[in-house]
């Protein structure tokens, strides 16, 4: 049985659930006249019947679904032949993934070894018992609901008390997903960074000044230091994300002081909207625009005033991520402009002062919190952008100072390190978690800093 | 020291005019950052379209085939076997040579037949394989042109360049020619861009498999964001007491909102894939990671939207007798109801141009078939773009632009409803 099949089996004992539940409470009573002596609405009963039937066994069923999988694959290798048990984890890991494939259907049998026909095998039978297993246990589990909360009603019986206390619950509960997903986020990459700080040390990550994470196969092989210093990554993405801040804080700046200050209400209804949409388009158009227009485009620049320009240069990645902010500087911008009481303007057109003396001397300087707050947002945005650099910005770690020439950045090289085949337990693996986790917590401190003086600001002025 | 009266005039109208000129300057400076912005808009949308419009048209190439049984079965037992692995790319070759009888040699032979695309000799077979009749007559049909042929007729492999330099011998350029002068060149609409999956010659490539790819992911994503967000919106605005555990779930609300999308990628491998075990490539994975990806913006634009509920509303159905829940799911949800989606559709705009954390559970594979389920190996959208940008093929950057502007075409739909929609039903109290 499918898992699509068991749901909708579900879904039918659900609405039965509530048709009996509520079919009860009113025959208790001697039909709808006798309506007044339940203590809630029938519906209520229904509800309560429908809710004792569905959630238990979608719970129990939504955590098998999560282990099954894992659960299987440890009996699985707990009857490897012997000569499989003494592999390392990483051969072993390739192995349950070529099994898994094989179950899967999702390549050719042909060349496979028997061993793991056998295995997949067995874990296809493993599966299906597993499935079977399921659909059982949920269906019984259901019924039982069904069953028990059905012999509990009774006129007296406050179901839509119970109803709500469960909605509350249920409330709670999804509330508290957000803090599971920060719990997880750090789980997971602290996990796997400790593993790679096992390999490499700290001061070297963060101090070194080499990055080549290709590990030699070979003794003799050339070019494969397997070096995880990651200072030229974090110089990198501090340059781009330099040049792209260049851009877009002058120029948002700017277009956020005219819309605000300057232009009349038509004018403004439809440029914001337009700018906008930079706002709107998917980065991976923008790194699309950046490795095919403005990358060739600077670099033929380059050859007119006699400069070598690297086709996958640290300038064009920059402007195009520049260009992809302005908006969010510039919508923040905007509201900060805006919340400047009127009074503090008045007060300075009335000594005298120009626009845009009361401007920069005013209004920009009551504003000044909130916009940094803003820019601040912004460049743990550039920092994080990954699809931009991905593809417009180089592949080899650069130690450089030139804005002309290819470099490299965090991101990059988290997508060039995990994309493709992956063993667990390489540190080149490991290290793309070690740079996710610098990440996280260089974005977190920036925006932590960055919500706190824009609220600081906000409250100045409600 | 006490000046004129006439001094101090003209010392105020000098710097006057000093004020009056930074002024201008200022104002100028402002105009000149929003024309600037509206500049990029402009060069970014001129350029993906002008690359990628052309996309749209294909050139085809008519050829009257003869279904020799010479060449797919000679020994005439029309078994299924045996046309199953016939020779078709040499019907193809016939036809080809029917046109150009003086080409001889093998690598003249060659360079003719690389004029069709090599999915002529599968249209063959599927049309042989279903209709045995066919063998022996003649037939005259459309065959996708090779995606050189169809870029020299663009104009975009340029007739001017050295032979070495250009995809396209002297020899063929002059073949395609004579094709195109005997009228059995035709640019068409491009049907197969819409309705095939990827492929590595760009003249069959589509972007149809994305686009289901596209909307299993969306799909999951919207069924478990949307209750999820919800939920939590209005369990934070209605129920929650100011406790040091909601104060958290806040703080964490709004820092989840900024971490930068790759990260939630690192947690959907760490997590899902390795952790709980399921499979690489699958929309399933893809929309579970965008979903948690997208919940902040549509908590965030849900407490909005209940927030902008008037409180008399509340006190006046509290007042009837409701009871709290009542009272939120019969009165305040329904009103809040129109923001909410706003906020949604937005969060899914966002969800759907989303390629980073996609590369890290393995989205990025190169994936023939339409998926046919949540857990198949799928691709989406705006990965297709990343892929096809990667192609060396001159073709294929027609193609990505192409498919950039299906993305950015299913894009503007989403936004626009959102707009209607916020338009139409929100309520200004």
């Amino acid at each position: 049985m499918t898992h699509s099949i068991l749901l909708l089996l579900l879904a039918v004992l659900v609405l039965l659930a509530f048709w009996l539940g509520e079919r009860r409470s009113l025959s208790l009573v001697g039909g709808g006249r006798g309506i007044r002596n339940l203590h809630s609405l029938p519906y209520y009963y229904g509800m309560l019947t429908a809710l004792w039937c569905g959630l238990p066994a979608l719970l129990v069923m939504g955590l098998w679904l999560l282990f099954q999988n894992t659960v299987i694959t440890g009996l699985i290798s707990a009857h490897f032949p012997g000569d499989w048990q003494a592999l390392d984890a990483g051969q072993r890991g390739l192995l349950i993934n070529e099994i898994r494939n094989v179950v899967s259907g999702q390549i050719t049998l042909e060349g496979v070894r028997p061993q793991v026909l056998a295995a997949a095998a067995e874990y296809r039978q493993m599966q299906s018992i597993a499935n079977l297993a399921l659909s059982g246990l949920v269906l019984v589990i259901a019924i039982a609901g069904l069953g028990f909360a059905h012999r509990q009603i009774s006129p007296t019986l406050r179901a839509r008390n119970a109803v709500e206390r469960i909605f509350e619950w249920l409330l709670l509960g999804c509330s508290t997903i957000a803090v599971f997903v920060t719990i997880g986020i750090v789980l997971s990459v602290v996990y796997e960074s400790l593993r790679f700080f096992h390999v490499v040390s700290v001061h070297e990550f963060l101090l070194g000044l080499s990055w080549s994470p290709q590990t030699a196969l070979r003794a003799d092989q050339a070019g494969s230091s397997g070096a995880f210093g990651a200072v030229p990554l974090f110089l990198g993405t501090a340059m781009i994300s330099g040049i792209a801040m260049l851009i877009a804080v002058p120029v948002g700046l700017f277009s956020a002081i005219y819309l605000a200050e300057y232009a009349d209400r038509r004018f403004r209804s439809v440029v914001k909207p337009v700018l906008e949409v930079l706002a709107g388009i998917p980065t991976v158009v923008y790194g699309f625009f950046a490795a095919l227009t403005v990358g060739p485009a600077l670099r033929n620049l380059g050859e007119v005033v006699g400069l070598s320009v690297a086709s996958e240069s640290a300038l064009a990645a920059g402007l195009v991520m520049g260009v992809m902010i302005i908006p969010f500087i510039s919508s923040l911008s905007d509201d900060m402009i805006s919340a400047v009481p009127q009074s503090l303007r008045d007060g300075a057109y009335a000594l005298g002062a120009t626009r845009s003396e009361t401007i920069r001397q005013v209004v920009l300087r009551a504003a000044l919190p909130g916009i940094v707050g803003g820019v601040l947002l912004a460049i743990s945005r550039a920092i994080g952008e990954t699809m931009i650099v991905v593809m417009a910005a180089g592949l080899a770690a650069n130690l450089t100072a030139n804005p002309l020439e290819a470099v490299t950045t965090v991101t990059v090289q988290i997508v060039t390190l995990l994309t493709g085949d992956q063993e667990f337990d390489s540190p080149k693996t490991l290290a793309a978690f070690a740079l996710g986790l610098v990440l996280f917590l260089v974005t977190l401190a920036l925006n932590v800093v960055a919500l706190k003086v824009v609220r600081k600001y906000r409250e100045q002025y409600e | 020291m006490s000046k004129s009266v006439a001094e101090t005039r003209a010392l105020v109208e000098k710097s006057l005019r000093r004020r009056q000129w930074a002024e201008r300057r200022f104002r100028a400076y402002g105009l000149g950052a929003v024309l600037l912005g509206l500049l990029f808009v402009v060069v970014l949308f001129t350029s993906v379209f002008s690359q990628g419009w052309s996309a749209f048209r294909q050139t085809n190439l008519t050829l009257e085939v003869f279904y020799d049984p010479a060449v797919i079965d000679p020994e005439g037992t029309a078994d299924a076997d045996t046309l199953a692995v016939a020779d078709y790319p040499a019907l193809v070759r016939a036809a080809l040579k029917q046109r150009f009888p003086d080409v001889e040699g093998r690598t003249a032979t060659r360079q003719l037949s690389d004029l069709v695309s090599s999915s002529a000799a599968n249209v063959l077979q599927a049309r042989l394989t279903a209709d045995h009749s066919l063998m022996g007559k003649h037939e005259t049909l459309r065959f996708l042109a090779d995606d050189k042929v169809d870029q020299l007729l663009k104009g975009r492999i340029s007739r001017d360049l050295d032979e070495a330099d250009r995809a396209l011998s002297d020899q063929q350029v002059q073949w395609i020619d004579a094709l195109k002068h005997d009228g059995v060149l035709s640019l068409d609409f491009n049907r197969g861009f819409f309705s095939n999956g990827d492929s590595r010659e760009p003249e069959q490539a589509g972007v149809w498999g994305a686009f289901v790819g596209s909307l299993y992911t969306l799909g999951v994503t919207l069924l478990l964001s949307f209750p999820i967000a919800v939920a939590t919106a209005i369990y934070l605005e209605e129920f929650a007491r100011r406790t040091r555990w909601t104060d958290l779930i806040e703080v964490n609300i709004n820092n989840l909102a900024a971490v930068p999308s790759i990260v939630f990628g690192l947690l959907g491998l760490a997590m899902f894939l390795n952790i709980f075990g399921m499979p690489r490539s699958a929309p399933l994975v893809g929309g579970l990671v965008l979903a948690l990806l997208t919940l902040p913006t549509i908590i965030i634009a849900s407490r909005a939207a209940i927030k902008a509920v008037p409180p008399s509303i509340r006190e006046a159905a509290l007042g009837m007798g409701a009871s709290k829940l009542q009272m939120v799911m019969h009165h305040v949800l329904p009103l809040a109801m129109p923001g909410m989606l706003t906020g949604t559709i937005i969060g899914m705009a966002r969800a759907l141009g989303e390629t980073a954390p996609l590369l890290m559970i393995g989205m990025v594979a190169f994936i023939v078939d339409v998926p046919h389920s949540l857990t198949a190996p799928a691709t989406v959208l705006p990965v297709q773009v990343f892929l096809w940008s990667d192609s060396p093929e001159r073709a294929f950057i027609e193609r990505t632009s192409a498919a950039i502007i299906v993305l950015l075409v299913f894009l503007v739909v989403m936004n626009a409803t959102a707009v209607v929609l916020r338009n139409r039903f929100e309520r200004r109290w």
